[in-house]
């Protein structure tokens, strides 16, 4: 059956290749969330969670279970529809944003090359921002949609964090993209490969893109929309049961989704690094399957520096957090932006 | 009927039923809302044509970021009451008048486009690309760009100025 150009194995191949993106999702944000809590342990010379299964590994299924069995409470003043959409957008929006990144090395079978990638669209890194430019409205429509003065205050908190970082961000990209040429994500990788990953090259936009990450995953030291001692709970406060837990997961999906993203610009995505992959003469699926695993290994990496920041750092004041992201964090960017500009024109001419 | 035709078909739907809601709505952050919705299916329409740099961008400005303020605006003023003071009789005539001579003007200017909305090509074309649109900007629409910038660059600084007075 052929619709338009498209034929039903395409189709096939990529919708298992979408479920199994969610699956993974789902199962590393489960696993996210025992990680953090036995860093936590560890970190405070306590022994974490340990009673489901054996050192605890059961215990983001106990979470869950516990989640669903939960009384759900609908507050009566709340708009019932948009209470509902809130935390469902929350949702949907942390799992798009993985359609644009290259998961691993493309499969060359004999019937064809099977990519990786749900989407190698021309636009790439711009889907990505502008998933996370729509990001705010699962906080704003919760938080506004419970109708609690702090749920409000969280959100409109959370929204202006939210669209502060997101300029640092996008202009510690745009120092990345003078280098890479190309927006689509397959491009960077396969640049990175050629010449070296991008953190060699733009370190100080990497950590304007990792401070900006933190921010927008709302994460320690950035957690202000969550700041239980100012605002009882934030902006979820008036949830309960599964719909609390998508807010909850939803965090936990983007802390996986970031570091991905991050690793892919500027940690050379599934290059394998200090070897040249491509002399060892390896079966096809067998590389993909390597260049996969050391993919998840740098987004583990990077999952674990979340964790690590969140159990060092305290919350920043409001002020500060505003502070930082306007007057330090932009003019840094633009500063790292025009000096990128200017070095590679120097070495072009 | 084509994946194209059908998507055109929904995604044109979309647009003006969210467009028609977002003016009868009566709670305020609904029209928002349904205001967001009509972006969406904008963007798609711009998809379709392959112009995906503007669809990415009518999301990331527009439902991203001014939707975003409208929002905080509303809520902030606390505009979520449903009921809205009556309006006058003659009020609504001249809403009424005014939206009609636009859509007047409107169909008058663009019934005589027919010609060209014919040769717009769907599903094909480079013209939306991110390399073309770039090329084109910097050589011959350069310098509409550059004073573009310009002002907006001034109403950026204007915006500053007026923030700051208190």
């Amino acid at each position: 059956m052929v619709i338009g150009a498209v034929t039903l194995w395409f189709i096939l191949e990529k919708v298992i290749l979408i479920a199994s993106i969610i699956g993974l999702s789902f199962f590393i944000a489960m696993y996210t969330t025992l990680a953090e809590r036995k860093i936590a342990g560890w970190m405070q010379d306590r022994h974490g969670p340990n009673r489901a299964g054996p050192f605890g590994i059961l215990q983001p299924l106990a979470d869950g279970g516990k989640l669903f069995f939960k009384e759900e409470i609908t507050p009566v003043t709340s708009n019932r529809f948009l209470f509902l959409l809130g935390p469902a957008l929350a949702m949907i929006v942390a799992l798009v944003t993985s359609t644009v990144i290259p998961w691993g090395a493309p499969v060359v079978t004999s019937t064809g090359i099977i990519s990786l990638q749900v989407a190698d669209v021309d636009m790439g890194i711009l889907i990505v921002f502008s998933v996370v430019s729509v990001g705010v409205y699962g906080i704003m429509i919760g938080g506004w949609a419970s109708n609690n003065k702090f749920s409000l205050l969280a959100a409109i908190r959370g929204a202006s964090q939210m669209v502060s970082y997101e300029l640092p961000m996008s202009l510690a990209l745009i120092a990345v993209l003078f280098m890479t040429g190309s927006l689509k994500m397959s491009e960077i990788v396969s640049y990175q490969m050629a010449n070296g990953w991008n953190i060699i090259y733009q370190p100080l936009g990497f950590l304007i893109f990792f401070i900006c990450a933190l921010a927008e995953c709302n994460r320690t030291p950035f957690d202000l929309p969550e700041a239980e001692n100012e605002l009882n709970f934030g902006y979820h406060q008036e949830y309960s049961s599964m719909k609390l837990g998508f807010y909850l997961f939803a965090e936990y999906i983007n802390m996986f989704v970031s570091s991905a993203v991050m690793a892919t610009l500027f940690l050379g995505g599934y290059d394998i690094p200090f070897v040249n992959e491509a002399n060892w003469g390896l079966a096809p699926w067998l590389y993909s399957l390597i260049s996969f695993s050391v993919l998840m290994a740098k987004v583990s990496f990077l999952l674990f520096v979340f964790i690590w920041i969140r159990w060092t750092i305290p919350r920043f004041r409001y002020d500060q957090l505003m502070n930082l992201g306007w007057r330090k964090l932009i003019p840094l960017a633009l500063f790292n932006m025009v000096l990128s500009a200017a070095i590679l024109l120097w070495l072009k001419s | 009927m084509s994946i194209s035709a059908i998507l055109f078909w929904v995604l044109s739907v979309a647009a003006l039923f969210s467009a028609l809601m977002v003016v009868t709505s009566r709670n305020p952050i609904h029209s928002v809302i349904w205001l967001i919705v009509t972006f969406f299916a904008i963007s798609g329409h711009y998809i379709l044509l392959n112009a995906q740099f503007l669809a990415v961008v009518n999301i990331i400005v527009y439902a991203g970021a001014i939707m975003v303020l409208f929002l905080f605006v509303i809520m902030l003023m606390n505009l979520n009451k449903e009921s809205e003071p009556a309006r006058h009789r003659w009020l609504q005539l001249a809403g009424g008048v005014s939206g009609g001579a636009l859509l007047l003007v409107l169909v008058a200017a663009l019934k005589d486009t027919e010609l060209k909305s014919q040769q717009s090509l769907m599903l094909e074309g480079n013209t939306g690309l991110i390399k073309t649109l770039g090329q084109e900007l910097f050589s011959n629409y350069v310098i509409p760009f550059e004073l573009s910038s310009i002002l907006f660059l001034s109403a950026m600084v204007g915006a500053v100025l007026i923030g700051k007075k208190d």
